[in-house]
């Protein structure tokens, strides 16, 4: 059985509701809900040895439904040489999830570098506050809303492209 | 009271005032003493620190950002900016992303290829921060005769690319051209006379007991805790872990070479050191064996759509003209889809996340800086050290700003 059997088994007999979806570039997703996410970490560090944080980043879709915002952990096994994608949706009105620097140390400037950014915050973060914009800044520059160029400006539209 | 006597009084009150008093030290942003614009705000007693708190961002330029609105060319010249000591393992790690999005196989000669680029580039990274650590410990000399051999490395880029710093080198799919014969020839001279002045510079200070006293001890840092603060690259090696992204995941065709992953044990200034010194002997293996098994064929994989025709082409045929206007205007339909991909950067591992929803630009573009995330260790790391062993820590975890901030 390969790795992924093996885990897919493993998080099927411990947690319900876990959307696990193999990706076309052979990477497995999981989709967990925000009530569970940090427990199935906690679960994938302690008992399925994932104890490498690769990265911890967010994303914002801001056409999906009460779901705007996903915070997206990936996750490596170094023994067994096995990369995970570990993923969780937020809605709009309360961006929020637990943090994961309990778990991983690593994870405190990530999550400090995704608050910035997204406004998406964690919970019992030792120390939630921006880190590589400035201290007063009123917005959270990634979100989609906020255009990179001045909205007035025409020549770059995509419909100019065909699309 | 004489002016020499007031002086000494002066000299006693203030010697007096900081025995056993807490003082705040601003170290940086701008310290001559650090290389790039670091701010750490330290708590000192005399020259002991007690803690310290780093402060990033100051040369934030929004890349991510600016990756959202740029068609995936484009791209290229942004991710020379983050880690510029060694920008042509971020060109290369960011045209292998989009090869993976796209699912397109290189030629093996454009593996070997990228492979004496990248790990040239290992050896000029490697050669700045372990000169540099020399410079910390007032060794100046080793920094003057690597800065020369650097600067052979940027010669070769520059007959590869044309430039020499912020290199873009390559394309998506490939190379823009192929090695001219005086790259060939002057590599080859390279790899005759580097050996013989990298030996000169090792033994200046591998096996120098002043050296020796200087860095062993200076900023350690355990395997565990390493790996909790997802340490990567040969700072994560000098701690004991042979995780190197070449030999786990391997990309390019390294798996085709015979190469040591040197380990460390203690995880301080002197083992980081070691490990780089033996990686620059290990990158100049890989080297001698891509070159002289450097495969005929081509230098780019036969993707129309994604890589530009020749310029004598887009003149003559009609579909060199189309392809060469889509690819210019970002017009080439993508994949929709997410990879994650990561390469064995300068410093550990340098990751992209990417993000398509098959527009011209990426729809979330995250890089994975290793530094940014290992770097959050160092007040851990210097807790209880001298300020001079301070200075030595960072610039022995090579911590790059550009990459730091983004």
């Amino acid at each position: 059985m390969s790795n992924d059997h093996i885990l897919t088994e493993a998080l099927n007999a411990n947690f319900s509701g876990l959307e696990i979806i193999k990706d076309n570039y052979d990477c497995l997703n999981i989709t967990s809900s925000e009530h569970d996410v940090h427990g199935l970490i906690e679960f994938l560090l302690k008992d399925l040895g994932f104890a490498y944080l690769t990265d911890l980043t967010g994303a914002h879709y801001p056409n999906s439904e009460n779901s705007e915002f996903q915070v997206i952990y990936h996750l490596h096994n170094l023994q067994k040489n096995h990369r995970i994608r570990v993923r969780v949706h937020l809605p709009k009105s309360n961006p929020q999830t637990r943090t994961i620097t309990d778990l991983f140390l690593a994870a405190n400037w990530m999550e400090r570098e995704t608050y910035d950014f997204f406004g998406i915050t964690f919970e019992g973060h030792p120390n939630m506050v921006r880190i590589l914009n400035m201290d007063d800044m009123d917005y959270f520059p990634m979100r989609k809303e906020y255009a990179l160029e001045d909205e007035t400006r025409t020549d770059k539209s995509d419909r100019y492209f065909g699309r | 009271m004489s002016e020499l006597s007031k002086l000494n009084k002066n000299l006693d009150l203030s010697s007096e005032t900081i025995d056993g008093e807490i003082a705040t030290l601003n170290l940086g942003p701008t310290h001559p003493a650090t290389h790039g614009i670091f701010q750490n705000i330290l708590k000192v007693d005399g020259e002991r620190i007690l803690s310290a708190e780093q402060t990033v961002g100051y040369i934030h330029r929004a890349f991510e950002k600016l990756a959202e609105r740029r068609p995936y060319n484009q791209i290229t010249p942004i991710t020379d900016r983050l880690n510029y000591c060694s920008s042509p393992i971020n060109n290369i790690g960011w045209h292998m992303t989009v090869e993976k999005l796209i699912g397109v196989e290189m030629p093996k000669r454009v593996d070997y290829m990228r492979v004496i680029v990248m790990e040239l580039a290992r050896i000029a990274d490697h050669l700045v921060c372990n000169s540099v650590i020399g410079v910390d410990t007032g060794a100046l000399t080793g920094f003057t005769y690597m800065f020369q051999q650097r600067e052979k490395i940027y010669d070769l880029f520059e007959e590869i690319c044309g430039a020499r710093l912020t290199t873009n080198v390559g394309r998506i799919g490939g190379f823009d051209r192929d090695f001219n014969p005086e790259f060939i020839q002057k590599l080859r001279v390279f790899l005759n006379e580097f050996p013989k002045k990298f030996g000169e510079f090792a033994s200046l200070l591998e096996r120098n007991r002043i050296f020796m006293d200087r860095t062993i001890g200076a900023g350690p840092i355990s395997a565990k805790r390493a790996l909790e603060y997802s340490f990567a690259g040969p700072n994560l090696r000098a701690a004991g872990v042979d995780y190197d992204v070449r030999a786990m995941n391997p990309y390019c065709s390294y798996q085709d070479f015979d190469f040591n992953i040197p380990v460390g044990n203690d995880g301080d200034t002197y083992d980081r050191f070691i490990v780089r010194q033996q990686e620059i002997r290990e990158s100049l293996k890989i080297i001698h064996q891509a070159l002289e098994n450097l495969p005929e064929g081509a230098y780019h994989a036969d993707i129309p759509s994604f890589y530009l025709p020749p310029k004598e082409e887009v003149y003559r045929s009609m579909e060199a003209l189309i392809y060469h206007f889509k690819i210019v205007m970002g017009e080439t339909p993508i994949p929709k889809g997410e990879v994650y991909f990561s390469v064995e950067g300068g410093n550990g591992e340098l990751g992209y996340y990417l993000v398509s929803d098959g527009g011209r630009t990426p729809y979330r573009l995250h890089f994975r800086r290793p530094c940014f995330i290992y770097y959050q260790a160092y007040p851990e790391m210097i807790k209880g050290a001298l300020l001079s062993d301070a200075i030595l820590t960072m610039s022995s975890m090579n911590v790059i700003a550009g990459e730091l901030d983004a």
